[in-house]
């Protein structure tokens, strides 16, 4: 390298560390039933013996009792938008164009909320309280994923009081 | 000998627990925690209210999953809440937290728990993500090609590649000397019965001080002591056919202080138990003490569990009645960087 | 690789991270002279030079005296042998790991050696560095190194 061309070289002072790895990532026994009750377009959670606490999606152990999840319970398609917030910001691999909501919804007799998307009205009519059902996606693409629901929208019925969803936010 | 790496009260592995490879890969990581925290305390008549800490050791590269030790947690009952805390590394440093812990004489009993999912395809690939990011990793050395260095490190230093087929015997990977050594080579100088067989696996300890610990284990085995100790990480910089830090480790834990009768050693490689076997040996220990009695971890190596397994052993050895004093060894980092090392005893 | 379970999905999957690192002063001199074709190593407040150069001396933590040329031959302290090259090794073609001693250096370098089979590279063999056609300023700026005949 020439002294004229060094001058306008710059010194090396980051370095390139990329990481790539291969998994076969296992959803284990209790998240495997929901993931094939989604492809039914059904969702199933799981009830602890000990608190009777309802688990969607079911996880195999209850994390407060620490004991093995009892017996599956179907819930139903409706519920109450606990939190929620709004995505102005675009990023890779995005679904949805922003703006669009991320809300947590505690399906009705379940007592811990799903977290999924709400669609079907604008941004800014979406509140805590709010009463959504599951819009599914058509019956040919059901897919072993949460994603067989493709949002949740408004039913339109009253909202539920906060004192009610208080425990599950 | 330090008096800090000394027991200051009164601590004794009280129970222990380990999955068998083949049962932990039925389970999901919840599964499975439920399934070894359920059995180190409620099927050893421990009751869950007397622990008054829980620490977890894993490592999230292992699935590939970030945070994977959070949702894991599930499975020991956590959101009471109760008082946690987590190591991304092996088990054995989680006990090491949880000794520290009980010597603020102020709970009862710790809980510790550590799991490995085998769940990547190449385990030595992931396990080369320890390494140095500027001098080492960039050369696309995994962690078996660092243990072959270290082990023709170790025969430019006098070492045999028969030590290493008497060890590959004693792990059970090999039926005997000439068969090892009839292998051909697959990082030479190492062969098959030279790496460790990875596995899905967990283990779960639970530790109690004095009054307690007699009241719930009928052989407690006490911890004298325990001291862990790291070399310089730069392999080149390294003489990688010894280890200062384990014969270190084992000085301050007081290893040579009396006749061992077990000593549970472990080295992920072959040849790094020959490394282990001589440091503990400059160290003082017993030169009868019997070396993995229980099979070491090798033959079923599950990668954040095996080194509490080794010292679990040598508690449940004493738990059984059949020695009086062991040696737990634990390791992490490539070649054999850093090491733990516990003295377990019986007391009458 | 795990077994697979009875009724529990399993699904491929690949996780990438592109990291980028900071060099800091010491390793940012040593990949600048990497890509202008000059070995570095550190000369500790001991005497010793440490190759590659690190921050420290690795004997006392003490922060290096300065930076200075390295010499471009060594010895061999340790080697293992790679049969069926991977993408991610240095070499396309079988070649030996090695850990190489450069003349003057108290420490050893990680590196590949170029040779036809570990027998032509035994510990205590003298090899000398190969430098890349074209450099970035990285590790692979040293194509390999090759036994002196």
């Amino acid at each position: 390298m020439s002294e004229a061309t060094k001058a306008v070289v710059k010194d090396v002072t980051t370095m390139a560390s990329p990481v790539s790895l291969k998994f076969r990532a296992r959803a284990g026994k209790d998240l495997s039933r929901f993931l094939r009750g989604m492809k039914e377009r059904r969702i199933v959670g799981r009830v602890c013996p000990s608190c009777n606490y309802v688990y969607v999606p079911p996880r195999g152990a209850c994390p407060t009792c620490g004991c093995p999840m009892g017996d599956e319970r179907v819930l139903p398609e409706t519920g109450t938008i606990t939190t929620f917030c709004i995505v102005n910001i675009p990023f890779e691999g995005q679904k949805l164009k922003p703006p669009y909501v991320c809300a947590s919804v505690l399906l009705d007799g379940a007592d811990v909320a799903l977290f999924h998307l709400v669609g079907g009205c604008d941004v800014n009519e979406v509140r805590m309280g709010m009463r959504v059902r599951a819009e599914w996606v058509d019956e040919a693409d059901a897919e072993l994923s949460l994603e067989t629901i493709r949002y949740f929208v408004p039913t339109g019925e009253p909202d539920r009081p906060l004192a009610q969803i208080r425990e599950h936010i | 000998m330090s008096t800090f790496n000394t027991s200051r009260e009164e601590i004794a592995i009280v129970s222990f627990v380990e999955l068998s490879p083949a049962e932990a890969s039925q389970l999901d990581e919840i599964e499975t925690i439920q399934t070894i925290v359920s059995r180190a305390t409620d099927g050893a008549g421990i009751a869950r209210d007397r622990i008054g800490f829980t620490v977890s050791g894993s490592c999230d590269m292992l699935v590939g999953r970030p945070f994977s030790w959070i949702m894991a947690m599930d499975g020991a009952g956590v959101s009471k809440p109760i008082e946690e805390s987590h190591v991304e590394m092996d088990g054995a440093w989680a006990l090491y937290e949880a000794w520290v812990r009980l010597q603020h004489g102020d709970i009862d009993a710790a809980l510790i728990y550590c799991f490995g999912a085998n769940a990547a395809e190449d385990l030595m690939q992931v396990l080369a993500l320890q390494l140095d990011p500027y001098y080492l990793a960039p050369t696309g050395i995994n962690a078996a090609e660092v243990a072959a260095l270290q082990a023709s490190a170790m025969l430019a230093s006098g070492a045999t590649e028969r030590q290493f087929a008497e060890v590959a015997v004693r792990a059970g990977l090999a039926v005997s000397v000439e068969a090892a050594l009839a292998e051909p080579y697959l990082h030479r100088p190492l062969r098959a019965s030279d790496l460790p067989r990875f596995s899905d696996g967990a283990a779960a300890m639970v530790i109690a001080r004095g009054d307690y610990a007699r009241s719930v284990c009928a052989r407690p085995a006490w911890i004298q002591s325990m001291a862990h100790i790291a070399d310089g990480h730069s392999l080149g910089a390294r003489d990688l056919s010894k280890s200062p830090s384990l014969e270190k480790a084992a000085r301050l834990a007081g290893v040579g202080a009396k006749a061992t009768q077990i000593v549970e050693v472990h080295a992920p490689f072959g040849p790094q138990e020959v490394i282990a076997l001589e440091a503990l040996k400059q160290a003082g220990l017993s030169a009868d003490a019997k070396v993995n009695p229980s099979g070491g971890t090798r033959a079923a190596q599950s990668v954040m569990v095996a080194g509490l397994a080794a010292i679990g052993r040598a508690a449940s050895a004493i738990h059984r009645g059949e020695a009086s004093r062991t040696v737990g060894h634990a390791s992490s980092g490539p070649a054999l960087q850093h090491n733990l090392i516990a003295v377990l005893e019986e007391r009458s | 690789m795990q077994q697979p379970i009875d009724g529990v999905l399993e699904a491929p999957y690949v996780m990438e991270y592109t990291y980028r690192r900071s060099l800091g002063p010491v390793m940012s001199a040593f990949f600048t002279a990497l890509r202008d074709g000059r070995l570095l190593g550190a000369r500790t407040a001991s005497g010793k030079l440490v190759v590659p150069p690190l921050e420290w001396d690795p004997e006392t933590g003490a922060a290096i005296a300065g930076l200075e040329p390295a010499a471009e031959e060594g010895v061999v302290t340790a080697a293992t042998w790679v049969a069926a090259p991977e993408p991610r090794h240095l070499l396309q073609e079988p070649f030996a790991y090695a850990l190489i001693q450069l003349d003057g250096a108290s420490t050893a370098m990680l590196h590949a050696v170029a040779c036809a089979s570990l027998e032509a590279c035994p510990v205590g063999t003298r090899v000398k560095l190969v430098w890349s056609e074209s450099r970035t300023g990285s590790l692979r700026d040293i194509r390999c190194f090759e036994p002196v005949n």
